[in-house]
């Protein structure tokens, strides 16, 4: 790689990137999360951990307000997500003003997500040109320091469908940061990949935050979490069990139901 | 294999080691039935075109009719109509189709409401009502701006166009909104994520996508509407049919006639089918290394294993 240029911006705030006060949500009767508190400090690599239907990819979710929250208050660098505050009520915001917040916060999809008709360098230009209104010439440039930052420069004619696992989800990473985003979040970026495919796409997040980028990752990979994570919470039906540094969780787990977790996880 | 087969005389059953000279040989299951079946099929074939040929056609008219001026504008006139109605049909289907998706529940139901309208009478039936418009609204108007009498506007093209155009637009919604639900939702949020907005969101990523599944369906469409456009027969638009009809009145070569109209629509839906195949491959970017789509698989295994 011969570019040092670094994609993630400054931040203003010395305030929290991501604060959730009691946070709430329900599909119908079946209520997946029951009153998150948690903070996320700026460059902060923050890893949400847990068992399948513990909420923590719902969380994850709600912080660009793909879902709902239903009380409670979730906000992204000092603003609140989906809402704005007018006296004592909430006011929902419009589907516009819910874009513009989700263009600052980039995301990963377990499932990678990548365009399927457009090819890898058409996958990252596509949000600075549409969203951003950027020139095709810049936002080409930086499209393609950005494959080549995630190791893809001669791969950028490429389609999703001619791409392994692996490659997709490093373009999708791509994708995400063209829209220099404050704060990255992923959801399970491995899960989906080949064992062997899991390390080219740890490399590439280790790489982003070594760069200082504030990430959230809800991950089953321990020893990511161990080595790169700053923060680990362990949730588990709809509450957060455990908190701490994550050598410290990960080592010495405290509650009865982080040690069963991790005991299976290993 | 020549050595193999002179040596069969031990014993027949059991299965002899493989010398090793060469590769053993496959023998293709024979299909005796398929072939009986092809001799039926051809015998069966040549009493039916025997039957038409001794019957008491002038097939030198069907041809001679095939180029005339008369039916030549009637083709014409097919072609145009039935462009001008799939025309309208897309952009009323399209708009049908989002609506649906939307959030607001009033567009919703408009778009419902026209669907279940359209589709649920006949196409027949909704050609009478516009032509005979002018029976209960002697004029049309915008108020203030603009008036005509109802029978000076609805002229037959005007009812054809109105009728099969609105009707076919019923049925684009549906084929429409089948192609937006089979994108993956992942790409809606996908595409959320970056941050567009809801409509450039169907403009750039969901729709483009959904096209793949749209187009051949929409190919049967046209291909169906073309044929259907030999209704507005019955209000009297100079189409193809009707061209036809006239000659034959007047000269009683029906079948004749009828032929030609026939051979005139097989040219056109062979035409159109051909252009529809251009469009799919064309559609199929990026999809070339994925899993083919159920038609080319189902053409894949209908070809004889030679030509893959």
């Amino acid at each position: 790689m011969t570019t040092t240029q670094s994609f993630v911006p400054s931040v203003h705030s010395t305030t929290a990137m991501v604060q959730a006060v009691d946070v709430h949500k329900s599909y119908g009767r079946l209520e997946v999360l029951k009153g998150i508190d948690l903070e996320v400090a700026p460059k902060e690599v923050f890893c949400l951990v847990g068992p399948s239907g513990s909420g923590k990819s719902t969380f994850l979710r709600c912080i660009n307000h793909l879902e709902k929250i239903d009380a409670g208050s979730l906000s992204v660098d000092g603003e609140l997500v989906g809402y704005r505050r007018v006296g004592d009520r909430l006011h929902v915001l419009r589907d516009r003003e819910v874009a513009r917040k989700r263009e600052e916060i980039g995301m990963v999809f377990q499932r990678f997500n990548l365009f399927p008709h457009m090819t890898a360098l058409q996958n990252i230009m596509e949000g600075p040109i549409q969203v951003r209104g950027e020139s095709k010439a810049v936002a080409r440039e930086r499209a393609m320091a950005l494959l080549d930052r995630v190791g893809l420069k001669d791969k950028y004619g490429a389609y999703p469908g001619q791409l392994s696992g692996g490659q997709q989800q490093r373009v999708a990473i791509a994708r995400a940061l063209a829209m220099q985003p404050k704060l990255m979040l992923f959801d399970e970026p491995t899960s989906a990949l080949d064992p062997e495919l899991v390390g080219e796409v740890l490399d590439v997040m280790r790489g982003l935050a070594e760069d200082g980028m504030t990430m959230i990752v809800v991950t089953h990979e321990m020893a990511f979490a161990r080595e790169v994570g700053d923060a680990l919470v362990f949730m588990d039906g709809g509450v957060v069990v455990e908190s701490g540094h994550p050598r410290e969780v990960l080592t010495n787990p405290q509650h009865a139901r982080t040690k069963a977790f991790l005991g299976k996880v290993r | 294999m020549l050595a193999t087969n002179t040596q069969v005389t031990e014993s027949p059953k059991a299965p002899r080691p493989h010398d090793g000279s060469g590769p053993l040989k496959v023998v293709p299951v024979r299909r005796y039935g398929t072939w009986a079946l092809g001799v039926v099929v051809l015998v069966l074939l040549a009493l039916l075109v025997r039957a038409f040929a001794g019957a008491d056609i002038e097939y030198a008219l069907v041809a001679k009719y095939f180029t005339a001026s008369p039916i030549l504008w009637g083709v014409w006139h097919t072609l145009e109509l039935t462009l001008l109605a799939m025309c309208l049909g897309l952009a009323l289907g399209v708009t049908a189709a989002v609506m649906r998706q939307s959030g607001n529940p009033v567009l919703r139901a408009v778009a419902n409401g026209y669907t279940w309208l359209f589709r649920g009478t006949p196409l027949l039936v909704q050609l009478l009502i516009w032509f005979n418009l002018a029976i209960v609204f002697k004029t049309v108007e915008i108020p203030g701006l603009w008036s005509a009498s109802m029978n000076s506007v609805m002229t037959p093209f005007v009812a054809a166009l109105l009728g099969l155009g609105v009707n076919e637009g019923a049925y684009i919604a549906e084929i429409v909104r089948g192609g937006i639900l089979s994108v993956d939702n992942g790409q809606r949020e996908a595409a959320a994520a970056i941050g567009m907005s809801q409509g450039k969101l169907m403009k750039r990523i969901v729709l483009p996508q959904a096209l793949r599944v749209i187009v051949p369906p929409l190919g049967n469409e046209f291909i169906a509407l073309l044929k259907y456009s030999s209704l507005a027969f019955t209000i009297s638009y100079s189409e193809l049919l009707h061209s036809a009809n006239k000659i034959y009145t007047a000269n009683f070569k029906v079948i004749e006639l009828l032929f030609t109209a026939s051979l005139w629509y097989i040219v056109l839906t062979t035409v159109f089918t051909l252009l529809q195949q251009i469009v799919e491959r064309r559609l199929g970017r990026g999809h070339n290394t994925q899993t083919k789509g159920f038609g080319r698989r189902l053409a894949t295994n209908l070809m004889p294993p030679s030509w893959r």
